[in-house]
C-alpha cells in the first residue's frame, strides 16, 4: 500500500490547485489556468487508482476489510467524542476514488475546450478543484462528522458551480435553491449525528457501526428500548440521517433543485451533478449500511420506496421535458432511485446482500454513461448553442462522434445486452425479484420508460428533422472535447464486465455474479419496446407526439409541470414562512420589544417633564410640599397605628 | 508576562494620538500601536501556552496585584486564563482591522481614534482584571466612547441611537453594580473574584444576586428581549464602530455572564439555566426570522448577530463542559466574523452610499476581493466548516445534546433549525449585492477596496481562518476554563 501521506494527496492536490488558481488565477495564471488544474487533477487520479490497485490486490483470502490509513484530531469535544481527520479504505471508498478523480479528469480536459474564452476561466478551475477536494475528503471520512464537513463542502462548491454565470438572475435562483434545500436536509443530518453520536457514545464509524449493530453492547440496549413517539433512538438517528443522504441525492420530495441546478455549466452537471455529488447520499447509506440492514431494517424497507417512488415519478417527469439537461436530469434522479431501492431491498452478508453490491455497482456504470451523455449534451449545446430539442434534430451527419459515443450511452442507459448499465441494472432488477416483488415490478415499469425517453432524446437530437445551421459555423467540437467522450463511451461500454461482487459486498467477503439469462428476457425486451416507441414518435418528424399529449391530457399535463412540487414548495416557504412567520417577527421586534423600550424611555421623559417644575428652587414651594408630606405621613401613621 | 503592558501600550498610544500635529501622524501612530497591541496579544498567547505545558497549574497566570484601597478592598488585581487570552487576541484583532478601515475619516480624526483605543483600553483592562470593582470600571470606560462615536460620527437617527445605547447599557450596568454589591456584602467583604470564588453563598442569596448580574451583563449581549439597542446602534454606528460594538462590546457581556455570574453563583445559574435556555433558543430562532425580513445591510447583521449570540447564551445556560467551551468559542468566532462582515458593509457603503440590498445588485463584477470577502464572512455565518462559525456552532450543538431530557432536547433542535433560516438570509443578501445582474452602473465604477481595507479583511480573515482550519488550539486554550466552571457547578 502507498503511504498515509501519499494518500492524502488525493485530495490534497485538488485543494492546491483551488488555492493557486483561486489566489493566482485571475492576474498570473490566466488561460493557463485550465492546464494548471488539470496537471494537479491528473497526478491526483494516477495517486487515486494506483491506491485502488494496490488496495484490491491486497485482500486476506478474498476478503477486504477496511483499514484506517490516517487519523488526526481535529476537535475534541469530550473523552472519546471527538471529529477525526482520518483517510478511511475500504472497497467503496475506493471504489469512489476512482469513480471521482476519473470523471473529473475527464470533466477538467474537456472543458478545456468547452469553457475556452470564458471571462472566469481561472475561477472555474478554482472551483472545480474545491469541488474534487471536498468530494474525494468527503468518500475518504472514517469519521460521521467529518463526512458532514466535507458534505457541507460539497454543497457550497456546487452552489459556487451553478451560479457561476452569476449575473443571470435563473442561475443565482437555482444555486440558491440548491444550497437552501440541500441545507434543510442536512439538518436532519446534523440532528442525526447528535442522536446517533449520544446513542453510540462516538463519532468514529467504525466504533459507532460496532456499537450499534453488535446484540451484546449495552449502549444499543438503551438505545432501542428508549423511543420517541413510537420509533427507537437508532430508528430516528438513521432516519434523520438519510433525510440528508435524500436531500444530496434528490430523492423525492427533496429533489427539487436537481433540474434548476442545471443552470451550471454542462460539464459541471456531468461532475457534479449526475456522476458524483449526487450519489453521495447512497454513499452515505451504505456507508452506515450495516446499521440499517441489522438494527433498524424497518428503516431500510422506507429507503427502498423512497428510491423507488422518486425512480418512477422522475422517469414519468422525463418523458414529457424539452430542456435536454433536464431530461438528464430527471434521468439522474431516476437512476439514482435505483441505487436506492437496491440499497433498500438488500439484507446484510451473503447472497441477501446482492441489492448492495449491485447498488454500487450501478454507482459505478451510471457515473460512466451519465457523465458521458452531459458531456455528449454539452457538445450539442456547444454546437446549437440552445438547450431546447426543437432547436435540435438531424445532427448525426455534423457530430459523428457525438453521435456514436451518445448512442452507446443511451444503450448503457436503456440496459441494453453486453452494455454496462444492462449488467447493473439486472443485478438491482434480480435483488428487487427476490426482496420486494412490488418494488420490482415499479422498477420494471421504469426501466421499459428508461430506454423510452432516452431515445426520445436521441432520435429528437440527432434523427427527427434535418439541421438548419444559423449563421457561422465551427465544426463539431475541439479534440479536448471529443477525448473525454470517446474514453467514457469505452468505460460505458465495458465497466460492465468488472466482477464487481468480487470486490464490493455488504459484508466484505467475496460474491458470485449473478446473470440468469431467462430473468433478463422481461426487462431486455421491455426496454426494446421503449425504444421501438420512441423510433415511431420521433425518428422523424409528425404530428404523433402531439397527439399521444393530448390524448394523455391531465396526467401529461401534470408530467409536464413536475407535478406541481415545486409549487407546493414555493407557497410553504413564501406564503407560510415568510409571510406568517418572518415579518411578523421582524414587526414583533420593531414593534412590541422595541416598543417597550421607547415606551420606557418616552414615560421617564414625561414624567421628569412633569415633576421637573417642582424643582423651582422656589423656598415657599418646597416648604408647602414639605409641610403636604407630612400631614400625609402622619395621618398614615395614625391610621397605621389603630 | 507584565499583564500592566495590556493597559500602559494603549494608553500612550491614545496619548500619543492626542498629541499628533495632522491627520496622517494620528493613523499612523494609532496603526503601530494597534499592531504593537496585536503582537503583545500573540506573545501572551505563546506566552501562555508555553506556560501550561511546563506544567503550571494556576487557575491564573501571570497574576499580578496592587493595592489601590485597602478599605474597602480594591486592587488592581491582574490575571488571565485560556478565556482572557482568547478575548484579548479578539481584542487586538479588531482593533488593528477598525483603524485599518476608518483610514478615511475627515472629520475630527484624532478625536476618533483616541475613542477607538480608549474602547479597546477598556476592553483588556476588562478581561484582564481580577476584582470585581476594577472590572466594573474598564466596563464602564468602554460604554461612553461609544456614545460618542455614534453621536459624532454616526448616520441616520444617530443621537437616537446613541441615547437608546447609552441608556439601556447604563441600565444593565446599574444592575451589574447592585449584583457586585450584594456579593460584596455578603461574602465577607471583598471584590476579589479569586476570594469568591472560595465562598459559597446560600441558595437564596444567589437566586436574587445571579438575575442581576446576568441580565446587567445579558444587555451588553443581547439578551434577549434586551437586544433592541444592537439594530438600532449598528445601523447607526461609524463602521468601525459597529466593529467595536458587535465584535468586543457584546463579548463583555458574554464573558461577564461566565466569569462573574455563572462561576460565582453557580447555584443561581443551575436555578435559571432554563430560563437562559428559553430566552436564548427564542433569540437564535427569531433573530434569524427577523433577519430575513431586513433590507439594510447593516440591519440584517445586527439581527443575524442577535441570533448568533443566542449560541453563546444558549451554550452557557446547557451547564455542560463542551456546551460551555463551545458558548466561549462562539463569542471569539462571532467577534472576528461580525467584525469582518460590518468593514465589508462599510466598504460597500463607501462605493455605493446605500445600504439597501434592493438599490445593489452585480457587485462582484465592480468589487471581486470585497465580495469575495463578504461571501466568505457569510458562510462563516452560515456555519460552513472550515470557517469559525462552524466550529463554535458545532461544539454548542454537541454540548447541549449531552442533556438527555426533553426540554433540552426541543431547545436543542430549535437552535439547530436556525442553521436553515441563516443560509436563507445569508444567500438573499449575497445573491442580490454580489450576484445578479448590475443595477446601478456607478457602483461597479467605484472599484474595488485600497490597500487599508484589504489588510483589515485579511487579518480577520486569518482569524476565521485559523480558528475555522485547525479549531483545537482554541479548544484546548478555552476548555480549562470551562472546567473550572463545571467543577463549581458541581460543587467540587
Amino acid at each position: 500500500m502507498p503511504n498515509a501521506l501519499t494518500i492524502a494527496l488525493i485530495p490534497l492536490l485538488p485543494l492546491a490547485g483551488f488555492v493557486l488558481l483561486g489566489l493566482f488565477g485571475k492576474k498570473y495564471t490566466g488561460k493557463y489556468s485550465g492546464i494548471i488544474g488539470t496537471a494537479f487533477l491528473l497526478a491526483a487520479t494516477l495517486i487515486a487508482v494506483y491506491t485502488a490497485y494496490e488496495y484490491f490486490s491486497h485482500s486476506q483470502g478474498g476478503r477486504y476489510s477496511p483499514i484506517i490509513a490516517a487519523k488526526y484530531t481535529w476537535l475534541q469535544f469530550a473523552p472519546g467524542v471527538s471529529i477525526d481527520m482520518g483517510i478511511y479504505l475500504d472497497p467503496i471508498s475506493m471504489m469512489m476514488i476512482v469513480v471521482v478523480t476519473l470523471i473529473s479528469l475527464m470533466v477538467h480536459i474537456y472543458s478545456l475546450g468547452y469553457m475556452k474564452g470564458e471571462e472566469r476561466f481561472s475561477t472555474y478551475y478554482a472551483y472545480l478543484g474545491l469541488f474534487t477536494f471536498s468530494m474525494l475528503g468527503l468518500v475518504l471520512s472514517s469519521n460521521i462528522f467529518q463526512i458532514y464537513m466535507f458534505w457541507e463542502l460539497v454543497g457550497v462548491s456546487s452552489f459556487l458551480l451553478i451560479g457561476f454565470y452569476y449575473d443571470k438572475p435563473s442561475a443565482v435562483a437555482a444555486s440558491k435553491k440548491a444550497f437552501i434545500v440541500t441545507r434543510f436536509a442536512d439538518l436532519g443530518f446534523l440532528i442525526g449525528i447528535l442522536v446517533l453520536s449520544y446513542a453510540s457514545g462516538t463519532l468514529d464509524f467504525n466504533t459507532m457501526i460496532a456499537t450499534l449493530t453488535s446484540p451484546e453492547s449495552s449502549q444499543l440496549k438503551t438505545a432501542a428500548a428508549s423511543s420517541f413517539l413510537g420509533m427507537s433512538v437508532i430508528t430516528w438517528g438513521g432516519l434523520l440521517v438519510f433525510m440528508g443522504g435524500a436531500g444530496k441525492s434528490a430523492m423525492f420530495p427533496l429533489h427539487i433543485w436537481l433540474p434548476d441546478a442545471m443552470e451550471g455549466p454542462t460539464p459541471v452537471s456531468a461532475l457534479i451533478h449526475a456522476a458524483t455529488m449526487v450519489v453521495a447520499g447512497v454513499y452515505l447509506v451504505a456507508r452506515l449500511f450495516p446499521i440499517f440492514a441489522i438494527t433498524t431494517p424497518i428503516l431500510l424497507e422506507l429507503i427502498g420506496w423512497v428510491g423507488a417512488v422518486s425512480a418512477v415519478i422522475a422517469a414519468i417527469i422525463a418523458c414529457t421535458q424539452t430542456d435536454i439537461k433536464r431530461v438528464l436530469a430527471y434521468s439522474t434522479m431516476s437512476q439514482i432511485g435505483f441505487m436506492m431501492f437496491a440499497l433498500g431491498v438488500s439484507g446484510y452478508g451473503g447472497e441477501a446482500g446482492l441489492g448492495y453490491t449491485a447498488s454500487m455497482f450501478h454507482l459505478f456504470t451510471h457515473a460512466m454513461f451519465k457523465a458521458l451523455l452531459f458531456l455528449g449534451a454539452g457538445a450539442v449545446i456547444h454546437y446549437v448553442h440552445s438547450n431546447e430539442m426543437k432547436d435540435m434534430g438531424g445532427l448525426r451527419k455534423a457530430m459523428p462522434v457525438t453521435h456514436i459515443t451518445f448512442l452507446i450511452a443511451c444503450l448503457a442507459i436503456a440496459g441494453v445486452p453486453m452494455l454496462s448499465g444492462f449488467f447493473s441494472k439486472e443485478e438491482i432488477l434480480l435483488a428487487a425479484y427476490h426482496h420486494n416483488p412490488a418494488i420490482y415490478w415499479i422498477a420494471l415499469l421504469t426501466s421499459g420508460l428508461t430506454a423510452f425517453y432516452m431515445f426520445r432524446l436521441y432520435f429528437n437530437i440527432f434523427w427527427n428533422k434535418p439541421y438548419h445551421a444559423h449563421g457561422e459555423h465551427h465544426g463539431e467540437a475541439p479534440a479536448t472535447m471529443k477525448f473525454p467522450l470517446i474514453l467514457l463511451a469505452l468505460g460505458a461500454a465495458l465497466a460492465g464486465y468488472i466482477p464487481f461482487g468480487k470486490y464490493v459486498s455488504s459484508n466484505g467477503e467475496p460474491l458470485a455474479s449473478h446473470f440468469e439469462l431467462s430473468f433478463s428476457i422481461l426487462p431486455v425486451s421491455l426496454g426494446l419496446a421503449g425504444i421501438a416507441i420512441a423510433w415511431i414518435m420521433y425518428r422523424k418528424q409528425s404530428g404523433l407526439p402531439e397527439k399521444v399529449s393530448s390524448g394523455l391530457g391531465g396526467l401529461y399535463k401534470a408530467a409536464y409541470h413536475k407535478f406541481y412540487i415545486d409549487e407546493i414548495y414555493l407557497f410553504i416557504t413564501k406564503k407560510v414562512l415568510f409571510n406568517l412567520v418572518g415579518r411578523p417577527a421582524a414587526w414583533f421586534d420593531r414593534n412590541v420589544v422595541d416598543g417597550i423600550v421607547n415606551f420606557t424611555g418616552n414615560t421617564t421623559q414625561f414624567v421628569s417633564e412633569k415633576i421637573k417644575k417642582l424643582q423651582s428652587g422656589k423656598v415657599q414651594q418646597y416648604a408647602m410640599y414639605f409641610l403636604l408630606a407630612a400631614v400625609i405621613i402622619a395621618a398614615v401613621f395614625i391610621y397605621a397605628w389603630k | 508576562m507584565n499583564l500592566l503592558l495590556f493597559i500602559a501600550i494603549p494608553l500612550l498610544t491614545a496619548l500619543a494620538v492626542l498629541l499628533c500635529r495632522n491627520q496622517e501622524q494620528v493613523k499612523w501612530t494609532a496603526l503601530v500601536g494597534s499592531l504593537a497591541q496585536l503582537v503583545l496579544s500573540v506573545v501572551l498567547l505563546l506566552l501562555y501556552n508555553q506556560e501550561r505545558s511546563t506544567g503550571n497549574s494556576m487557575q491564573m497566570l501571570f497574576e499580578e496585584s496592587y493595592v489601590l484601597f485597602s478599605n474597602p478592598p480594591i486592587n488592581f488585581h491582574f490575571g488571565v486564563d485560556g478565556l482572557s487570552v482568547a478575548m484579548i487576541l479578539l481584542t487586538s484583532f479588531v482593533l488593528v482591522a477598525g483603524i485599518l478601515v476608518s483610514w478615511n475619516i475627515e472629520k475630527m480624526t484624532k478625536e476618533f481614534y483616541f475613542l477607538l483605543i480608549l474602547l479597546a483600553l477598556g476592553a483588556y483592562g476588562f478581561f484582564i482584571s481580577l476584582d470585581l470593582f476594577i472590572l466594573f470600571f474598564f466596563l464602564e470606560i468602554s460604554v461612553i466612547p461609544k456614545y460618542l462615536l455614534i453621536g459624532i460620527w454616526g448616520s441616520g437617527r444617530k443621537e437616537y441611537s446613541a441615547n437608546k445605547l447609552a441608556l439601556m447599557l447604563m441600565g444593565g450596568s446599574a444592575l451589574i453594580l447592585v449584583g457586585i454589591l450584594l456579593l460584596y456584602f455578603n461574602a465577607g467583604h471583598s471584590f476579589d473574584i479569586t476570594e469568591l470564588a472560595q465562598v459559597t453563598l446560600g441558595s437564596r442569596l444567589q437566586q436574587i444576586i445571579f438575575p442581576l448580574l446576568f441580565l446587567g451583563f445579558g444587555v451588553f449581549t443581547a439578551l434577549f428581549p434586551l437586544h433592541t439597542w444592537v439594530p438600532d446602534g449598528h445601523s447607526s454606528a461609524p463602521t468601525a464602530g459597529s466593529m467595536f460594538l458587535a465584535g468586543i462590546s457584546m463579548k463583555l457581556g458574554g464573558y461577564g455572564c461566565l466569569r462573574v455570574a455563572t462561576y460565582l453563583l453557580p447555584e443561581g445559574a443551575k436555578q435559571y439555566a432554563d430560563i437562559i435556555i428559553v430566552l436564548s433558543a427564542i433569540a437564535i430562532l427569531y433573530g434569524a426570522f427577523a433577519t430575513m425580513m431586513q433590507k439594510d445591510l447593516k440591519y440584517i447583521n445586527a439581527y443575524s448577530s442577535v441570533s448568533h449570540v443566542g449560541f453563546s447564551l444558549l451554550g452557557i445556560g446547557m451547564l455542560t463542559q463542551t456546551a460551555i467551551t463551545g458558548a466561549m468559542m462562539q463569542m471569539v468566532s462571532h467577534g472576528v466574523m461580525t467584525a469582518l462582515f460590518f468593514a465589508v458593509i462599510g466598504m460597500i457603503y463607501d462605493r455605493t452610499h446605500t445600504r439597501q440590498v434592493n438599490e445593489m445588485g452585480g457587485l462582484m463584477k465592480g468589487m471581486p476581493f470585497a465580495m469575495t470577502v463578504f461571501f466568505l464572512v457569510g458562510l462563516c455565518s452560515l456555519g460552513l466548516p472550515g470557517l469559525s462559525g462552524f466550529v463554535a456552532e458545532m461544539t454548542v450543538f454537541m454540548g447541549s445534546w449531552q442533556n438527555a431530557d426533553t426540554f433540552h432536547r426541543v431547545a436543542t433542535i430549535a437552535a439547530c433549525m436556525s442553521i436553515v433560516v441563516t443560509a436563507v438570509y445569508i444567500l438573499r443578501a449575497i445573491g442580490k449585492v454580489a450576484m445578479g445582474p448590475v443595477v446601478n452602473e456607478d457602483h461597479i465604477a467605484a472599484g474595488d477596496v485600497r490597500w487599508n481595507e484589504k489588510m483589515a479583511a485579511i487579518i480577520l480573515l486569518a482569524g476565521i481562518l485559523a480558528i475555522g482550519i485547525a479549531p483545537q488550539w482554541l479548544n484546548k486554550l478555552l476548555s480549562p476554563t470551562a472546567e473550572i466552571i463545571m467543577n463549581r457547578l458541581n460543587g467540587h
